[in-house]
């Protein structure tokens, strides 16, 4: 069967695998050697090594908005993780209008970044009006309107994950522990969590990589201001791209350096859901 | 309610239910439900025996109430932006938590508008183009090209799988500056071309979510399918597609988000033409200043469709979206 297959590849792949030629796979490589050039139009690339990677971390506006990525990230992980969990041990429980709830608390998850990012500037600058302040007044400011709106975003797509997880948990293993005599908490601790391990993994790391690699919302919402003080990787690598003129190799080298990272990421998480396979 | 969720945790059993009948799963449902019933019943008996009758009762009111404020308050953006969008440029941005009144309220001024400003009604029907078209195109190939792949066992084939795979974990910084110059110079910077980015883009989630599948639809039938004289491109349509069709259907949800709520890559890639995200940024002017009472119009007219399509398929979004977590 293989061979009679085989000799239709051009209808059944080449479509494909020229379009990821074109939009991925030339440009991946095409990226990969730009770094180590000088270049203003792609044209006039000429090798220059490593200087572009030195330039890149001497850059203060990059590891500001490493930091920044970094800083943010870790909030947003953890409230949003905790909070939609609790919603979905709430939400598993037999109160009226379950269903209700977790499609409301869905909803913003499918509002596009650029559209949040506004909505929450009004909001945001509604409040702040009352001290004769904006979003882009203090960097504290665009930090926690960022949380916020990365909360309100994702809480509900988080939640209907652990709500899965929740309901695959046998009944029987929470009746052995009340029976055995285990409160609420002891039920929570060692009974549901551990069961739940596979979905805190995914949240985790969807959670992790929708932070770090966020481009709409903060382009949107703050745009950087003040002062590029709340401008995450994404933004600094598009910016150095697009407002800094000459800079265009060291753009490619901070991507690099940023796909370098968001990779490790998701082999991490690759390897720690594979092991638990394993386990299993 | 419960076994719904069930459904969305698994992607096979979403297959095995989206094939059988509508009676079947009319009766298949309610059968559920009896047991359902009774294991309530019964756990409610047990329950009442344990000592916390009126006392559990008292505790899910507080919990009831928690959830209703919570969802006020997700609820809450949305509405603001509608209410907003009622008023007038400076009541917007001066107390944009009150109720219109009549000295801020200005009708429908700010929809037409913003509308007129940012060419709304363009902007929206190229979205909704590039979108349908980037999705059938992606449906279409990915499903062929993964099948080809897991059916066709060589070299190429692994190295085309691993090299999708790979293109997931790849953020679209690292490629958008050498992408947008290779879709100027092949002139793929209108409506057309961009759909060709798109499958080029979406390719890595979706081969990899339809090599998933494919390989667990049995070989014997496209096998019998062959021998009966069927060549490749009939087994793959009449055999496989329709077999196919619920994880097309998540592929599609997935990509159509994405590519409908995209701002970056049209933006970098298209000449002439603006889509809706664009358009909305287009209002935020030089300096940053931006016109908050036609955003907030313009907001409610881009928000509205979403809404629409999530409340139309809502079950298949949900399952879709989880799906997508798992694999992805």
């Amino acid at each position: 069967m293989d061979k009679a297959i085989k000799k239709w590849f051009p209808l059944f792949a080449l479509p494909t695998v020229v379009a990821f030629t074109i939009a991925f796979l030339a440009p991946f490589i095409m990226g990969l050697y730009l770094s180590l050039c000088k270049f203003k139009t792609v044209k006039d690339a000429k090798l220059i090594g490593f200087n572009n990677y030195a330039r890149a971390f001497s850059d203060d506006k990059f590891i500001n908005a490493l930091w920044f990525t970094t800083k943010f990230t870790i909030v947003s992980v953890i409230t949003i993780n905790i909070l939609a969990f609790i919603l979905a041990m709430l939400l598993t429980k037999s109160l009226k209008g379950t269903n209700v709830f977790r499609t409301l608390f869905f909803m913003p998850n499918l509002i596009g970044g650029i559209v949040l990012g506004y909505i929450w500037i009004m909001i945001i600058n509604g409040v702040l009006y009352y001290s004769n302040a904006t979003i882009t007044s203090d960097p504290n400011y665009g930090f926690w309107g960022l949380v916020i709106l990365m909360n309100w975003q994702l809480i509900g797509y988080m939640m209907i994950i652990y709500i899965s997880g929740i309901q695959n948990i046998s009944p029987d293993l929470l009746e052995a522990a009340e029976i055995d005599g285990a409160n609420r908490w002891q039920k929570l601790i060692h009974v549901t969590l551990p069961q739940i391990m596979p979905s805190i993994t995914i949240c985790l790391f969807l959670t992790l990589t929708n932070s770090f690699k966020l481009f709409d919302q903060n382009y949107a919402l703050t745009a950087g201001a003040p002062g590029d003080k709340t401008q995450m990787l994404a933004l600094d690598i598009y910016n150095t791209f697009y407002g800094r003129v000459g800079w265009q190799g060291v753009g490619q080298a901070k991507a690099v350096v940023f796909f370098i990272i968001v990779a490790a990421i998701a082999l991490t998480q690759l390897y720690l859901t594979r092991s638990k396979e394993v386990e299993n | 309610m419960a076994d719904e969720m069930n459904n969305i945790s698994t992607a096979d059993e979403y297959t095995d239910t989206a094939h059988s009948s509508e009676w079947k799963k009319f009766q298949e449902g309610v059968e559920k439900e009896k047991a359902q019933k009774e294991l309530k019943a019964e756990m409610d008996k047990i329950k009442a025996n344990k000592k916390t009758g009126p006392k559990m009762q008292g505790t899910d009111w507080i919990k009831f109430a928690i959830l209703v404020i919570i969802a006020i308050i997700f609820i809450a953006p949305i509405f603001l932006v509608l209410m907003n969008s009622f008023k007038g440029k400076l009541f917007v941005s001066n107390e944009p938590f009150a109720f219109p009144s009549s000295e801020s309220f200005v009708g429908f001024d700010n929809y037409t508008n913003g509308v007129e400003k940012i060419g709304f009604f363009p902007a929206f029907i190229k979205s909704v183009v590039i979108t349908l078209g980037s999705v059938v195109l992606l449906i279409l190939c990915t499903s062929m090209c993964a099948w080809f792949i897991t059916r066709v066992k060589t070299w190429y084939t692994k190295l085309m799988y691993l090299l999708f795979a790979f293109s997931m974990i790849v953020p679209f910084q690292m490629v958008m500056y050498p992408m947008s110059f290779i879709a100027n110079t092949l002139k793929l910077d209108n409506l057309i071309g961009i759909m060709v980015i798109y499958l080029g883009f979406g390719a890595g989630l979706s081969v990899f979510m339809f090599a998933g599948f494919i390989k667990s639809v049995p070989l014997e039938i496209e096998e019998a399918a062959m021998i009966d004289g069927c060549g490749p491109i009939r087994t793959f349509f009449m055999i496989d597609f329709p077999i196919l069709r619920p994880s097309a259907i998540t592929v599609a949800i997935l990509n159509a988000m994405w590519i409908w709520n995209d701002y970056l890559l049209p933006t970098l890639v298209l000449n002439d033409d603006k889509t809706l995200p664009m358009a909305i940024q287009y209002l935020r002017g030089g300096y940053g200043s931006i016109d908050m009472a036609a955003m907030m119009a313009m907001l409610v007219l881009a928000i509205i469709p979403i809404i629409i399509f999530y409340f139309a398929c809502q079950k298949y979004i949900i399952k879709g979206v989880v799906a997508g977590a798992v694999k992805g």
